[in-house]
């Protein structure tokens, strides 16, 4: 990391109040590096995940906020989460959790922040203050499955530097929907249909540029070999409407994609979906050295990949904000063989953002002794690892 | 908690009125019922009042207690220029910033294919036919920045086409996703102000 890097932002206190597992729970960290071991089931991947949701957004599970209170026999209970940080100008709390619901508005699925106890007014402020990146075994199947998973893996890439950008998707499916509904009802209103695949151009270009944009930052970072001993890597896109914007103006490309929906108005109602546009996006992963896309790699590659993706995108954000985001890590370590788990321990160390790192073998983590704070997880709560010493100097 | 039946039947009357769930229902009823001379009776008269005197108005859609309504029958303004929203509080958020000096035209709601919203639930012919009779000069579309307004914008541009009139948008500066009615009134001023072609 270069020296100038900017300073990590740090958690330092964390209080949970029926989340998930925890019942109740109110713990300091003081580590800059954090690991928690324990069983399964006892509780880690929901304490990361209670971590994540103090940040914008729905959190490393993009769990709804139904699921996470406590469950009690009457259903979920509202549920709270509060974070403590530090950062280079001082202290903070940001508090999130169950709105208390105005009657009647039928939006319980809101969630609210606040900031030193006084209600934040949009996201955008909680962005400037508070990021978190992470990896979890769910991002296992990234490159076995659909590519969904993969867009989703994306767009979330570009969203958390851009945070405009979940609107502009949002917009792009909404104005699809209503296309595909007025094409399966057999509507013959051409100015209707021209109006909706005006509104498809408009905001399926405006996400291939971000998505474009986001790709060649990133591939920057991944070329200059910030993420240390991972093997070097670089994110293609599989787009056609990235490529056109490689090569003509968006004005361009955005004429060109609603000509095209237009004159596919009977084969894309016959398949029951558009041939064409942003979602339609995939993405390749490559691993350079081995010259092998990430889907024909083994396991621990793979995995290996994803970390020098998440790594480079930490830096990103924090080049962008100012501040180093905080690092998310579930079972990361069991996945890695030993030379790259040290490879991964050297990268944190070296890196100026605080870490969790969950794991259910104390074992794997035996490098970061005298690093690393420790904690074992059982179930509903979470006690210092006497083995795992707190560091002399974090 | 027990509510006699006409307490409980005004908390559920009110609790349907935007922005009040039951809770503030029941606080307004309460708070009506310290009261009855001076805030219940009176309200009940207005209410009435209101009830049996505004209507439509068969040109616009604006609310007023004639058809047509004052700003239609008003000599002072530019009857060449009709400003297209979405609903009455548009209409209204637009007079209060004081920014329009023409007529309007309320569509009732904006088109939307999943909320089985389409060009007939909507006062598009009345506008057609309106434009064509009266020769507008301008339209000027003042539909919300969201999906839904911009493809009734586009939509109704499309429809325009053939009368020839001049037809133009709010400028950028309107949020996206943002209503017209909870503007502040120089956001909103210089929307209009700033208008383009659509
Ligand atoms: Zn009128």
């Amino acid at each position: 990391m270069p020296p100038n890097a900017p300073p990590g932002l740090r958690l330092t206190r964390l209080t949970l109040r029926d989340f998930r597992s925890y019942p109740a729970l109110e713990t300091g960290f003081r580590g800059r590096i954090v690991v928690v071991t324990g069983e399964n089931g006892a509780g880690k991947t929901n304490l990361l995940e209670a971590i994540s949701l103090l940040g914008p957004g729905r959190g490393l599970r993009g769990a709804r906020m139904g699921e996470l209170g406590r469950r009690a026999p009457a259903g979920p209970l509202p549920w709270a989460a509060a974070g403590r940080f530090e950062n280079a100008y001082g202290r903070f709390d940001i508090g999130t959790g169950t709105t208390p619901a105005a009657e009647g508005c039928g939006s319980a699925e809101r969630r609210a922040w606040r900031l030193d106890n006084i209600p934040l007014r949009s996201a955008g402020e909680l962005a400037e203050r508070v990021a978190a990146v992470w990896l979890t075994p769910q991002m296992d199947r990234l490159f076995q499955e659909g590519a969904s998973g993969r867009r989703r893996f994306l767009d979330r890439l570009v969203w958390a530097l851009e945070p405009a950008h979940a609107r502009e998707v949002a917009a792009y499916e909404n104005a699809m929907a209503q296309r595909n509904r007025l094409l399966a009802e057999d509507s013959r209103d051409t100015a209707w249909l021209a109006a909706l695949e005006d509104a498809m151009a408009r905001h399926g270009v405006a996400v291939a540029a971000a998505r474009r944009g986001l790709a060649a930052r990133l591939n920057a970072v991944l070329a200059a070999g910030v993420t240390g001993a991972f093997p070097a890597a670089r994110l293609d896109l599989l787009c056609p409407l990235c490529e056109a914007l490689g090569r003509d103006p968006a004005l361009a490309v955005e004429e060109r994609l609603r000509t095209a929906l237009a004159a596919n108005r009977a084969r894309d109602a016959a398949a029951g979906a558009a041939a064409a546009g942003a979602h339609r996006a995939d993405m390749a992963l490559w691993h350079l050295p081995k010259r092998l896309p990430a889907e024909l790699c083994s396991t621990g590659e793979q995995k290996a990949l994803l970390v020098a993706v998440v790594l480079a995108h930490a830096a990103l954000i924090a080049e962008a904000r100012g501040f180093a985001p905080l690092l998310l890590l579930d079972e990361v370590a069991a996945h890695l063989d030993a030379p790259r788990r040290q490879a991964l321990f050297a990268a944190l160390a070296a890196l100026p953002a605080q870490a969790f790192l969950t794991g259910t073998d104390p074992a794997l983590f035996a490098p970061l002794s005298g690093l690393a704070e420790g904690f074992r997880a059982r179930p509903g709560i979470l006690v210092p690892d006497e083995e795992f010493p707190l560091p002399e100097c974090a | 908690m027990s509510e006699s039946e006409p307490i409980e039947r005004l908390v559920g009357l009110l609790a349907k009125l935007p922005g009040l769930g039951r809770r503030s229902a029941r606080r307004a009823v309460l708070r009506m019922l310290m009261q009855p001379e001076a805030l219940m009776l009176p309200l009940a008269a207005a209410l009435r009042e209101a009830a049996e005197a505004v209507r439509p108005c068969a040109v616009c859609g604006n609310l007023d207690t004639r058809s047509p309504c004052a700003i239609c029958r008003d000599p002072r303004r530019e009857r060449g220029v009709i400003c297209v929203v979405e609903g009455v509080a548009d209409l209204w958020a637009l007079e209060r910033a004081q920014v329009h000096r023409g007529l309007y035209h309320v569509l009732g709601g904006t088109l939307s294919a999943l909320g089985g919203v389409g060009p007939e639930d909507l006062a598009i012919r009345p506008l057609l036919a309106r434009v064509a009779e009266d020769g507008a000069e301008e339209v000027i579309l003042a539909l919300p920045a969201t999906v839904d307004g911009a493809t009734t914008a586009h939509y109704l541009t499309d429809r325009l086409r053939p009368t020839g009139v001049r037809v133009t948008r709010l400028a950028q500066g309107v949020p996206v996703g943002g209503a017209l009615d909870v503007l502040d009134e120089g956001t909103l001023a210089a929307a209009v102000k700033a208008r383009r072609p659509a």
